[in-house]
């Protein structure tokens, strides 16, 4: 008989849906709009480490059924609405990643995310504080590191400006073997290094926000202008586990332009196939995004954490190979 | 030999790396949010026993390792070698010292062992876990002594020592669990 019961028991998703209620009383309360944006889009990604699960649908006016992308986040779509004036925003929703499988991974999966015109920086890590601890009634105060102390404190090294063969050497005195250095690049070690060094040593009990990840990681922050190998980015770390993930966003078309081109070029190199640039973007960035700030924050991986459970699996009814 | 895809790795698949057989143990996939994607395995040299970690680029491939478990009736030692059957092809092999490793001092005819193949080649060689031996040698019983856990060495009809209770008898057969070599009970006949 086909296996057909849940992964998760039913108590844990009671107690999903009662952390979902106090999130959106949170944003309710702080007067944060709740929107909704397509799940199947004309444009995915650029970012040469995700991937975006494609389907067909047919539409009105076609011939044939046409190539869809399913959203890796709902970035692009909720950034349409503020340049449209919609004020803050939040969105809770699916969102699709390929090939990312495992104990703290699922290809589909609960993202929940915020947009803040007005607040910087800092004043959204404080409101992801906030609502963390809402969400999960853990009141522990966070801890703020920058990624460059991070690595420095629980790596030995200097991320920013440690040369390439330091940071190889590093990994290979972590006892980390690479199947075949060669062909990883110097983010990738920092990745390797962040994820397999640094990250297990981040305080098990206080969430943790890591600041300041280096300009080569930027995605879609806007770079620091005090320090240009910094961007205006944050992870949030809970138990060792990254939780969200925080920009000041980059408001300026032409560089957000510039940012999707050099991905494509970066994915050539890779032997990846370059990705549509999404057009309908990069118009609502010319006609202005606000200044705002946004986190997207994995609510799967929230509420695993927060009733200890040891996998994904165990925080969602079904898991890919149940769906 | 298949390569396989970093997705396709999963805790049993057999893998080839540096010219050595690999049984992945565990896989974890581990993958920054916005970074690269790895898989972060434990493997286990079948040849050496040895565990290793190995880091995959999350998309990278590697060779699979040809190896199967296949269950085979052990026939005879030859001196050199000790050959093995499969039951229903009725085929032959034959296994090395090195491939039998602890095993064969608990062999006598007849049982069926796992032996697991590599290119077709035995590597490693599984006895029964419990096999059931007559002692050809250890000092007389003391009658009666059946608490104390004092114990004294017996050699088996294979030529194994075991270490037995006082009250065990020549003559007598026990039962062992080759995986720790412990004597486990009694057997009447």
């Amino acid at each position: 008989m086909p296996d057909w019961r849940p992964s998760a028991e039913l108590a844990v998703l009671r107690a999903r849906a009662r952390m979902l209620a106090r999130l959106r009383a949170f944003f309710a309360g702080r007067e944060v709009l709740e929107v909704e944006t397509p799940v199947l889009c004309n444009a995915g990604v650029t970012d040469p480490h995700l991937i975006n699960p494609v389907t067909t649908c047919l539409l009105p006016g076609d011939r044939d059924p046409r190539r869809l992308y399913l959203q890796t986040s709902p970035e692009y779509a909720m950034k349409r609405l503020l340049a449209a004036g919609s004020g803050a925003i939040y969105q809770v929703g699916k969102a699709f990643r390929g090939g990312e499988t495992g104990r703290y991974h699922n290809p589909e999966f609960t993202l929940v995310e915020w947009y803040r015109p007005g607040l910087d920086y800092a004043g959204i890590m404080a409101e992801t504080a906030a609502l963390v601890a809402e969400v999960t009634g853990r009141r522990a105060p966070e801890v703020r590191l920058s990624y460059a102390e991070a690595f420095r404190r629980h790596a030995g090294i200097d991320p920013l400006r440690a040369p390439l063969p330091a940071i190889v050497e590093r990994a290979a005195a972590a006892g980390i073997g690479v199947s075949d250095p060669g062909r990883l690049q110097r983010d990738d070690w920092l990745d390797l290094l962040l994820s397999h060094v640094v990250a297990p040593q981040l305080s098990a009990d206080r969430p943790t926000f890591l600041t300041g990840f280096p300009a080569s990681q930027a995605a879609l922050a806007r770079i620091l202008p005090a320090d240009p190998a910094v961007a205006a980015r944050f992870e949030l770390f809970i138990e060792g586990i990254e939780v969200a993930n925080g920009f000041q966003e980059l408001t300026d078309a032409g560089e957000q332009r510039q940012r999707f081109e050099e991905d494509n070029r970066r994915r050539t190199m890779a032997g990846l196939p370059e990705m549509p640039i999404d057009e309908r973007l990069l118009a609502a960035l010319e006609a202005g995004l606000p200044e705002c700030s946004g986190v997207a924050l994995g609510f799967d991986r929230l509420v695993m954490i927060t009733l200890g459970l040891p996998s994904l699996r165990d925080a969602m009814a079904f898991p890919a190979d149940l769906a | 030999m298949a390569t396989y895809s970093t997705n396709e790795f999963k805790a049993g698949l057999k893998l080839l790396i540096d010219g050595d057989p690999y049984n992945i143990l565990e896989n974890e996939y581990v993958k920054p949010g916005k970074g690269q994607a790895f898989n972060r395995v434990r493997l286990r040299n079948l040849k050496t026993g040895r565990v290793l970690e190995r880091t995959f680029k999350s998309g990278d491939t590697c060779e699979g390792a040809d190896v199967v478990d296949t269950e085979l009736q052990y026939l005879y030692n030859d001196g050199e070698f000790w050959h093995f059957m499969n039951p229903e092809s009725f085929e032959q092999i034959a296994a090395g010292g090195t491939a039998m490793a602890d095993a064969a001092q608990w062999l006598k005819g007849e049982e069926t062992c796992i032996v697991t193949l590599w290119n077709g080649v035995p590597m490693t060689v599984q006895p029964p876990i419990f096999v059931t031996l007559q002692i050809t040698d250890c000092e007389p019983g003391v009658r009666g002594d059946t608490v104390t856990g004092a114990t004294k060495p017996a050699k088996v009809e294979t030529g194994a020592t075991v270490k037995v209770p006082l009250f065990v008898n020549q003559g007598e057969i026990i039962k062992i669990d080759t995986r720790t070599g412990e004597y486990m009970s009694r057997v009447k006949e």
